[in-house]
């Protein structure tokens, strides 16, 4: 053995156990588009990230960013997250795909989950959640619990995701009251707690007893607690503090046990980049509690209706569905396929106004 | 669409609510301003004000006690502006957006644990028989607390600054702060507390915000409210009841667009969201070209350093 | 009793001097927050203000990114200073970038996928043309009507977000992108894109236009007459007056400037590290490029090194946060606190501090 390969061996050998010391701990980073205290989106990845720290205790070390902006400033911090030696990153809002593509190719070690969206390399994967299957069971109670027939509908911005939800709410509200009437305001905002509340009381004032809401803040609970006899139901998070009522129900955004999931296969280096799009059945999306607002049989058909799109025997767009135009979309029988609904971007039949444009 | 389903004394109603938090702030900012002061710190005080209001709510279970600790909060936060401009005699406009940038920062830090908390909720005023008049009743008479004591404040304001000496002396620090040192007026004094007022307002408003109108704790809930606020005082031009007028404005045209939205009109949306900042501008142009007299009302020494150089 | 006496020149040595107290100050201040928090403080400094410049593992990429990170706000403030020092106030940068972004990267999705090198020259005409005529808005109305600049700026930068939304979702939405709100990414759009120019350096069109507006501005306001009009028009508006000065011409030209300059801005950023045009593509360049400014004493040297100061510590408290779990919210509050020395201590360079009673003149 010549001097050289000497210190080749011994550089490898000190390489080797400067992986076997990163090995003892796994870093996950996560990546947070709005502040932790958001109550809602961000919120809720936090749980997740707070839940995968009690899980591994100290076999897994947890870093995180928060409110970091789309673009320029979420590539710098994935590069910086990985270069502090990051082994699985989790970067939790559509708008850093392209960001969170273009780091992965520097670091072809690092893991990346990117939530939402649709890129995807060897060392990136994707995750999103079918909160439309909730937004079923949220249009269903809607539509037995409505007086005026008529449902106020608070959306954020006109994306796929957001119309999704509406037209999976309207079309389980009209099946079991064919009178309802949905009436939509967009707030061109995710986050604007004020603008949430005004939007509230004016789609209460204009007769809706009953509020969606694709926002995140509690407002529009307030604003129907102060109004009486409304019904609203908690977005992201629980919102429990308004339960019994105003709020008779939720959806809960519940990343633990993909987070939990995705840890233990970096642990033990089964790692694969994957395209994960779960709901009711995989315990992605949560129904929370519905209170005793709602009529014991509505609570029961409800029940059901979760069970059957949990076990998969009922897939909430199903035929016959017509588009807005009245052209057919779905023949009877027939299921969307999950290309058409990632990028829904019309009204199904009923629905009254247009999508922005 | 569906017109008939927008009720306007309802919608007067809400507007009124809607425009509170910049009112309060709007009119606590026109003193800070009359006196010489141009503080932008607005929306990093409202939300300062907005966070202690909601702690100590939530803390005594008391929402008065929420709004007293709101105003202190508020002031505080103000003197910290205070006394760099007034005292160490730095950069208004500079100060004044640190300030927003630190309110920011200082009230996530402290409502860190209060995300998710419902605060105790505000009695609306009962006013026996005036709330029961038909449509007045409902329109004007139907609030709680808060809302009356800002448009008393609106008129307090305009009376303090019109009838009494100290708005006299306030006016004329503003106006020329040389000439009124000249005359023994203590110029800095009376500033710290042109400014602790208006940090006072703010906070205020930012805790109708926190504890009334959305109500909940979250980071950045003010969203540009205090921005408004500063743009309502230049559009009053410095006097008192345009202040409420523009607030009202705003806040109407604001909640107009969401119902022109739920009712069905079809105008685009963004076009809708634009319209109580182009409307804004609009007002301001129209009263602008009306010349000079917006220009008569601005203080003269409207955020020049003092130094009483003798 | 403590009295200020003005120095009739600001004190050389103070001016250099006050800077480096007031970084102090804030790591005594700063340190006990952090500590208050329950973190190391000396850390918790050594993260901000040393790591993104020397730590081994991540300075050869903090560095650049630096450049990358003082480019914009830099650019920005230049343009908002000349203003600023003739009493004209833009505080809506922050819309004139949107607009310089939507214009310049509109020219390019047009002709998409037009494959010339006279694109990209295109688009830097459209951003800065962008910016200019979202600031003519206030220009012209302060000139026809005497409307506030300060507030109509400031308005159109809500405006400015609206439209910026309706892009993202409509006219300039990728058609390619499944639906999802967003341009095509002009990175991935070699004509159109604003690259690093040299490997590893964090140097793109956007941070060379900024070093080109900082010794611009130096040579207009020394060397040239309009510079001096500038100082004057700020000084004593009468007196500007009497010399000549044409008011309305100098608006015109003062906030066409700023919202030229934060056009190009938009426009490097858009095609370069932000890389397309979408709902959140703002993120306060605008706003904070006014206290750039400020702080840099309106003077363009001081606006350089002030930038690469507040792009330290955006950079440094990223660091600070993900390596010591320091919520985001004390980094804003330690920021906060930096400008309030900084501000503070200037009082240092202009004023004599005497101690004792007032002498009897």
């Amino acid at each position: 053995m010549n001097r050289r390969t000497l210190l080749a061996s011994a550089a490898l050998a000190l390489g080797l156990a400067g992986t076997a010391l990163a090995q003892d701990k796994t870093k996950v980073g996560f990546v947070f588009v709005g502040p932790i205290g958001d109550g809602g989106w961000t919120y809720e990845h936090n749980q997740g990230r707070l839940a995968v720290e009690e899980h591994f205790g100290d076999a897994v070390e947890t870093v995180y960013q928060e409110s970091v902006p789309e673009g320029a400033d979420a590539e710098r911090v994935l590069t910086q997250m990985a270069l502090s030696g990051a082994d699985l990153i989790f970067t939790t809002s559509f708008g850093y795909m392209d960001p969170t593509i273009n780091v992965a190719q520097k670091f072809p070690n690092v893991k990346f989950e990117h939530a939402t969206g649709y890129k995807r390399a060897d060392n990136v994967g994707t995750y999103s959640a079918r909160f439309y299957e909730g937004r079923a069971v949220q249009g269903l109670i809607a539509g037995h619990m409505t007086e005026s027939n008529i449902i106020g509908y608070i959306a954020s911005y006109p994306i796929p995701e957001v119309i999704r939800g509406i037209n999976s709410a309207y079309i389980h509200a009209r099946k079991v009251n064919p009178d309802v009437q949905f009436k939509v305001i967009w707030a061109y905002t995710w986050f604007d707690p004020a603008k949430e509340a005004d939007a509230a009381t004016a789609l209460i004032e204009q007769g809706a007893d009953v509020i969606l809401q694709h926002t995140d803040s509690t407002a529009p609970q307030a604003a129907a607690e102060k109004a009486g006899n409304v019904y609203t139901f908690g977005q992201a998070s629980d919102m429990a503090e308004y339960a019994p009522k105003p709020r008779i129900s939720s959806i809960i955004d519940n990343w633990t046990p993909y987070y939990i999931d995705r840890v233990q296969a970096v642990i033990d280096g089964a790692w694969t980049s994957d395209d994960t799009w779960d709901g009711i059945g995989a315990g992605m999306v949560k129904i929370g509690e519905i209170t005793d607002a709602v009529p014991a049989e509505v609570k029961a058909e409800a029940e059901a209706l979760i069970e059957a799109i949990g076990s998969g025997a009922y897939h909430p767009f199903t035929g016959p569905l017509n588009k807005q135009d009245g052209s057919v979309w779905l023949a009877e029988g027939e299921t969307a396929d999950d290309g058409t609904l990632l990028g829904m971007n019309f009204y199904v039949e009923g629905l009254t106004g247009e999508i922005p444009q | 669409m569906d017109f008939g389903a927008i009720n306007p004394v309802v919608l007067f109603a809400s507007l009124m609510v809607a425009s509170t938090p910049i009112l309060l702030a709007a009119i606590g900012e026109l003193v800070v301003e009359k006196s010489g002061v141009l503080n932008l710190g607005v929306e990093g005080m409202m939300i300062t004000g907005a966070i202690c209001g909601f702690a100590i709510a939530v803390e005594t279970g008391s929402p008065t006690l929420g709004f007293i600790a709101a105003m202190a909060g508020g002031a505080a936060l103000s003197l910290v502006f205070g006394f760099l401009t007034q005292v160490l005699m730095s950069n208004q406009v500079a100060t004044g957006l640190a300030l927003t940038l630190f309110g920011l920062g200082f009230s996530a830090l402290i409502g860190q644990g209060y995300v998710g908390t419902k605060p105790p909720a505000t009695d609306r005023l009962n006013l026996g028989v005036l709330s029961d008049i038909p449509i007045l009743g409902r329109m004007l008479f139907s609030h709680d607390l808060i809302v009356y004591l800002s448009l008393a404040l609106v008129a307090t304001v305009w009376a303090f600054l019109r009838f009494t000496r100290a708005g006299l002396i306030l006016r004329a620090v503003g106006e020329n702060h040389d000439a009124a040192h000249a005359l023994g007026y203590k110029v800095v004094r009376i500033r710290l507390a042109a400014i602790a007022f208006g940090g006072a307002c703010a906070g205020l408003g930012g805790a109708y915000l926190s504890l009334v109108r959305v109500p909940q704790w979250t980071e950045g809930m003010t969203s540009g409210a205090g921005w408004i606020a500063l743009a309502i005082v230049v559009f009053a031009s410095w006097r008192a009841g345009r202040v409420l007028l523009g607030a009202y404005l705003f806040g109407g045209v604001a909640v107009l667009q969401l119902n022109l939205q739920a009712a069905g009109l079809a105008v685009p949306v963004e076009l809708l969201s634009a319209s109580p900042y182009l409307v804004t501008i609009l007002v301001l142009v129209i009263m602008s070209a009306d010349r000079g007299r917006a220009a008569l009302n601005a203080p003269a020494s409207l955020g020049r350093v003092f130094h009483a150089s003798t | 009793m403590i009295r200020l006496e003005k120095r009739p020149q600001p004190s050389r040595a103070w001016t250099v001097a006050a800077p480096l107290l007031a970084v102090a100050l804030t790591m005594v201040a700063g340190g006990l927050m952090f500590a208050l928090l329950g973190k190391n403080p000396v850390d918790a400094i050594r993260t901000i203000f040393w790591d993104p410049l020397f730590n081994q593992q991540f300075a050869s990429y903090s560095r650049p990114q630096l450049l990358v990170k003082a480019g914009p706000l830099i650019l920005i403030a230049i343009g908002l200073s000349l203003g600023f020092r003739a009493g004209i106030w833009n505080i809506g940068a922050e819309g004139q970038y949107i607009m310089g972004a939507l214009a310049g990267a509109g020219v390019a999705l047009a002709l998409y996928p037009l494959d010339t090198w006279i694109l990209f020259p295109l688009m830097v005409l459209a951003g800065a043309l962008g910016g200019w005529a979202w600031a003519m808005i206030p220009a012209l109305l302060k000139t026809r009507f005497r409307t506030n600049e300060i507030l109509v700026s400031l308005l159109l930068v809500y405006v400015a977000q609206q439209v910026l939304a309706s892009m993202s979702l409509g006219l300039m939405r990728n058609p390619e992108g499944g639906g999802f709100p967003g341009s095509r990414n002009l990175q991935q759009y070699p004509a159109a894109a604003n690259p690093e120019l040299f490997e590893g350096t964090g140097m793109h069109w956007g941070v060379v236009a900024a070093f080109i507006a900082v010794i611009a501005a130096y040579v207009l306001l020394n060397r040239h007459m309009l510079g001096f009009q500038i100082r004057l028009t700020g000084q004593s508006p009468r007196a500007a007056r009497f010399a000549g000065v044409d008011t309305n011409a100098l608006v015109l030209f003062c906030l066409g400037t700023s919202g030229a300059l934060a056009g190009l801005a938009g426009l490097f950023e858009v095609s370069g590290p932000a890389g397309q045009v979408n709902i959140d593509f703002n993120v306060g360049y605008g706003f904070t490029a006014i206290i750039v400014a400020f702080l840099g004493r309106l003077h363009p040297v001081g606006i350089l090194l002030a930038g690469l100061l507040m792009a330290l510590t955006y950079i440094g408290g990223e660091l600070a946060q993900f390596m010591l779990g320091i919520p985001a919210a004390a980094i804003q509050a330690f920021q906060g606190m930096l400008l309030f020395f900084l501000l503070g201590v200037d009082v240092l360079s202009n004023y004599n501090i005497r101690l004792g009673r007032r002498e009897i003149a």
